[in-house]
């Protein structure tokens, strides 16, 4: 059970409010002796991980530090050396490598937001029936995402575990904070990032009160 | 219940079989934009559930559903997509999304010499034994729609 995290996406697709409600990323970290077994290939500035999964480190695990030295990019934070050559060269071993999946960042969140924002016009497109509306709920075998869009084409997406339940009310709930303490704020321009602490308080109380199972509360 | 469509698609997004049974809406664009339009968008939503999902995922996406319809999805590892749309009363159809796979597809046409891999499958008979195991679905309707 549990709520993973929250979006709000404008009409235009920008994305106006995040917020990771419980984000407990897998870290691995483990001595290896060389030649390692991992294959690691740049994506994105990042070093992933390949193939060759072993003792918890999956595909698609990032490199986050070499010998307790967190790594930036595929350099290492403290003298910007290259971890690739610390990796390739025999005498740095045994090393101790971290892996895991990194947090999104703000760039990839606003590119994810977007993306989810032209999959939902293309979903109610291709539709067998008609008058369909875009995606509602998507589900995958890790999280489910739901998506609630206002008439005003405001949408309040949630990723939730997938037996998480009462997400319909929650998404509504989120309208009526987002409308009640972002919306009357004079100092709110529409369609703009919304940066307003008493949204952000309220909104944690919404969620958590969802993740009671206290529908009740919500409806009322 | 209702079955409206189905996609077979190849790894590399070749339409291979397309047929449909309840269709109500045409898209409105020609069938080969309509399979260019269904493959991008399923490539897609896989690469945005990997990269949002906040845990490891073990097969990834499976379905989604907006307020008319239900499309559901199944890739193997070799990169084949099956792709159903129903309606929203149907459940989990992963088993038979796997059923057409293994015992359809590999059956008439992976061991039949004359279809070609990658191209779209023409074979009369795979047509009739996928149209017969379709409408042999409990989840397909019955007469009374």
């Amino acid at each position: 059970m549990g709520i993973f995290s929250v979006f709000i996406i404008n009409k235009a697709g920008g994305l106006i409010f995040q917020y990771d409600h419980y984000s407990q990323r897998p870290e691995v970290e483990k001595t290896f002796s060389f030649p390692i077994e991992l294959v690691l290939k740049q994506q994105d500035e990042k070093l992933v991980v390949a193939f060759g999964e072993r003792d918890g480190i999956k595909v698609g695990y990032t490199l986050m530090g070499v010998n307790g030295i967190p790594v930036e990019g595929r350099f290492l934070q403290n003298d910007g050396t290259d971890a690739m050559e610390i990796i390739n060269s025999p005498h740095n071993y045994p090393i101790n490598l971290k892996f895991g999946r990194t947090k999104l960042t703000t760039n990839e969140k606003i590119m994810l937001a977007s993306m989810f924002h032209s999959l939902f016009a293309i979903g109610s497109q291709l539709s067998p029936e008609p008058h369909s509306s875009g995606i509602e709920v998507l589900e995958t075998d890790g999280f489910k995402l739901h998506c609630y869009q206002t008439m005003t084409g405001i949408k309040f997406i949630a990723l939730t575990d997938p037996r998480q339940g009462g997400v319909d009310a929650l998404l509504r709930k989120m309208y009526e904070v987002f409308s009640d303490f972002a919306l009357k704020n004079p100092f709110y321009s529409v369609d703009m990032p919304v940066r307003c602490d008493l949204f952000d308080t309220n909104l944690q109380q919404v969620i958590e009160a969802c993740e009671k199972q206290s529908i009740d509360y919500l409806l009322n | 219940m209702t079955v409206y469509t189905l996609y077979i698609f190849d790894r590399n997004g070749t339409c291979l079989y397309y047929t449909e049974w309840n269709r109500k809406k045409q898209p409105g664009m020609s069938k080969d934009e309509e399979f260019k339009l269904m493959y991008g968008m399923i490539h897609s939503i896989k690469s945005f559930v990997h990269r949002i999902a906040p845990t490891d995922l073990r097969d990834g996406f499976s379905n989604f559903r907006t307020s008319r319809y239900k499309l559901n999805f199944y890739e193997t590892p070799s990169g084949m997509k099956f792709i159903m749309t129903t309606d929203l009363t149907v459940g989990n159809i992963r088993d038979i999304l796997h059923q057409i796979y293994s015992n359809i597809f590999v059956e008439y046409v992976v061991r039949n010499p004359q279809c070609e891999l990658g191209q779209p499958i023409t074979s009369e008979l795979f047509q009739t034994k996928l149209d017969e195991f379709i409408r042999g679905l409990s989840i397909f309707p019955t007469r009374i729609s």
